[in-house]
C-alpha cells in the first residue's frame, strides 16, 4: 500500500518503454557494435585473430598486403568486447553503432571487406 | 511420522544457474533441506586454462552476468600481483567507480527481485525502470549496458571525460531520491513486512559458523567486508559505513543492501571528485612471470576470491575462482529450516542467488505413493494465494 500514491501519480503518463522498431532510444558515443574493417590500413599481422577471445576473427588468404591476408569477423560469435579495435595496430578496425544484426541465416553474419 | 520428500530444481531456462534443493517437509513446515550443486557446470575453470591471460578477462566477466565487474577486477588484481606492477591511481578510481555503478544495479535488481517472488509487481516495474538509469551510465561509460569490458591487466579501458561527470551526477541524485523513496517503501509497507519481517533468521553465530559472506552475513551482524577488512584499489581513501543489521531476517537482507545503494552513490561521488587527471593503464607484457597469486574483492554478492598460477606461457596454468553464492548456501540451508513452503521464494531469493532456478518442483507423498510436479511458477503462485496477495 505504500507505494499507492506513486501509482496514481504515474496513471496518466506515458509508459516508460519505447515502441522499438519504430522508435529508438539513443545510443552512447562508445557504443561497441557491429564492425568496420579498413582493407587498405590492414598489415595482415594477425593480432586480432590471435587475441579474440570468441574465436570469431579467422584469416583468410588475401592479395591486399604483403603477410598476404586479412580478417574475416563471424559476427554470430562476436561478443563484441572491442578487443579487436584496441590491439589493431593500424587502427584497421572500429566497432560501429550498428546493432540490429539479428538474421535468420548465420551465413549472412560473416563480415568481410572482400 | 512420516516426512514429506520435496525435490525442487535443477533446471530453469529463464535464470543463470540450475540448482536443486530437496526438501524434507513434516507438512507444510520444512524440516531439512539437502541442496544439490552441479548442473550448470561450465568448465570455466579449465577454460581459463586454454585461453591466453588477456582472453581470460572476458571469460572472468562471463562466469556471472550481473556482477561482472567485480569478476574482472578480482582477475586483474590477481594478474597484477603476478606481474607485480601498480596500477595509475586514476584507473583505481575509475575501477571504483565501475564496481560501485555495478553494485548499485545488482541492489537495485535484487529488490524488484525481492518485490516479484513477494508479488508485489509494482515495486519490481519502478526499481527496474530506475535501475535503467544506473545502466545508461555503464553504457555511457564503457559502450555496453551490462558488460562493460572495463578492465584490462594494468589499468583500465575507458576513461570518464569531464563531459560526462554532470551527467553522471545528475543521474546518481535521481537514484538516491528513488532509493531513498523505495526504502521507505520497504519499511513501511505492511505485505512487505509481513513477507519477510522474522522470515528466514539465521542468527549471527550460526553466520559466522558457516561462513556467510556479503549482504547475506551483514544482515546477521557479522562485520565483514572485503572493502574494509582488505582494501584494494584506494578504497581506503574513501570515507563509506559499513552497513550491519540485527535483524537477521529477510528484512533485514533487503535494507542492508538498500543502505549499500546508498553508501555506493556516496562513494562514486567521492571518487569521481578525488581522481586526478593522468593515464588509466599500463603497458605489460604478454606472458607475465612465473609464480601465482589471489585476489579478493567485495562483489554485490559477497566476498569474491580468484587464484590464478603462471608457469611462464602464454595461458595460465591454473585459475580457481570462489563465488560469493557457493559461500552462502551453507547459510541458505539453514536459513530455510523451520519455515514453510510458501517462504521458499522469499527466503531463496534473500540471498541473492545465482541461480533462483527452480523449475520444476515434485511433491511426494511417501504414505500414499502419489507423485505431483509444480513449477517455480505455481510455487510462486501458491506462496502468494498463501499469503493473499497479488495473485
Amino acid at each position: 500500500m505504500a507505494m499507492i500514491r506513486e501509482v496514481f501519480k504515474h496513471l496518466f503518463k506515458r509508459p516508460v518503454t519505447v515502441k522499438y522498431p519504430f522508435e529508438k532510444t539513443p545510443i552512447a558515443e562508445r557504443y561497441r557494435g557491429k564492425h568496420e574493417f579498413y582493407v587498405d590500413r590492414c598489415v595482415g599481422c594477425g593480432l586480432c585473430a590471435r587475441e579474440c577471445p570468441a574465436l570469431a576473427i579467422e584469416l583468410v588468404p588475401s592479395d591486399k598486403n604483403v603477410n598476404g591476408r586479412i580478417p574475416v569477423f563471424y559476427l554470430d560469435k562476436c561478443i563484441f568486447c572491442g578487443q579487436c579495435e584496441r590491439i589493431c595496430p593500424r587502427a584497421a578496425i572500429r566497432l560501429t553503432k550498428f546493432y540490429e544484426l539479428a538474421s535468420p541465416d548465420r551465413k549472412t553474419l560473416v563480415y568481410s571487406a572482400g | 511420522m512420516s516426512y514429506y520428500q520435496v525435490p525442487i530444481g535443477p533446471q530453469h531456462p529463464a535464470i543463470k544457474e540450475a540448482f536443486q534443493f530437496n526438501f524434507i517437509l513434516d507438512g507444510e513446515v520444512i524440516v531439512d533441506v539437502k541442496p544439490r550443486l552441479g548442473f550448470v557446470h561450465r568448465g570455466i575453470e579449465k577454460g581459463m586454462e586454454l585461453r591466453t591471460w588477456v582472453q581470460g578477462i572476458f571469460l572472468a566477466e562471463r562466469i556471472c552476468g550481473i556482477c561482472n565487474v567485480p569478476h574482472t577486477t578480482c582477475y586483474c588484481l590477481a594478474v597484477e600481483k603476478l606481474y607485480d606492477i601498480d596500477v595509475p591511481e586514476r584507473a583505481k578510481y575509475l575501477r571504483i567507480i565501475i564496481n560501485e555503478l555495478n553494485r548499485i544495479h545488482s541492489h537495485l535488481l535484487w529488490i524488484g527481485i525481492l518485490g516479484m517472488e513477494l508479488g508485489f509487481h509494482t515495486l519490481f516495474m519502478y526499481v527496474w525502470r530506475d535501475r535503467e538509469k544506473v545502466m545508461d551510465l555503464v553504457e555511457m561509460i564503457s559502450g555496453n549496458r551490462v558488460t562493460p569490458s572495463m578492465n584490462c591487466i594494468g589499468g583500465v579501458v575507458y576513461d570518464i571525460t569531464p563531459e560526462m561527470i554532470p551527467i553522471i551526477k545528475r543521474n546518481l541524485d535521481y537514484l538516491e531520491e528513488r532509493t531513498k523513496y523505495y526504502k521507505s517503501v520497504l519499511e513501511e509497507d505492511p505485505s512487505i513486512r509481513a513477507r519477510t519481517v522474522d522470515v528466514g533468521v539465521l542468527s549471527t553465530e550460526k553466520a559466522l559458523d558457516l561462513c556467510a559472506v556479503g549482504p547475506t552475513a551483514r544482515a546477521s551482524n557479522v562485520k565483514s567486508d572485503v572493502r574494509f577488512d582488505d582494501p584494494y584499489t584506494l578504497y581506503d581513501t574513501i570515507d563509506f559505513n559499513l552497513i550491519t543489521y540485527d535483524t537477521c531476517d529477510v528484512w533485514g537482507r533487503a535494507m542492508v543492501r538498500v543502505d549499500e545503494t546508498l553508501e555506493s552513490i556516496s562513494v562514486v561521488r567521492q571518487a569521481l571528485d578525488k581522481m586526478r587527471p593522468g593515464p588509466i593503464n599500463v603497458k605489460v607484457k604478454r606472458i607475465p612471470p612465473v609464480g601465482e597469486a589471489t585476489a579478493r574483492v567485495e562483489a554485490p554478492r559477497g566476498e569474491l576470491l580468484h587464484y590464478v598460477k603462471s608457469d611462464g606461457k602464454e595461458t595460465p596454468y591454473r585459475a580457481k575462482m570462489r563465488t560469493p553464492t557457493m559461500a552462502n548456501i551453507p547459510s541458505l540451508c539453514e536459513m530455510l529450516k523451520g519455515y514453510h513452503i510458501a517462504d521458499i521464494p522469499a527466503i531463496v531469493a534473500s540471498i541473492d542467488p545465482c541461480y533462483c532456478c527452480t523449475e520444476r518442483v515434485i511433491f511426494i507423498d511417501p504414505n500414499r505413493g502419489e507423485k505431483w510436479v509444480w513449477s517455480y511458477d505455481e510455487l510462486r503462485n501458491y506462496s502468494r494465494k498463501y499469503y493473499g496477495v497479488g495473485v
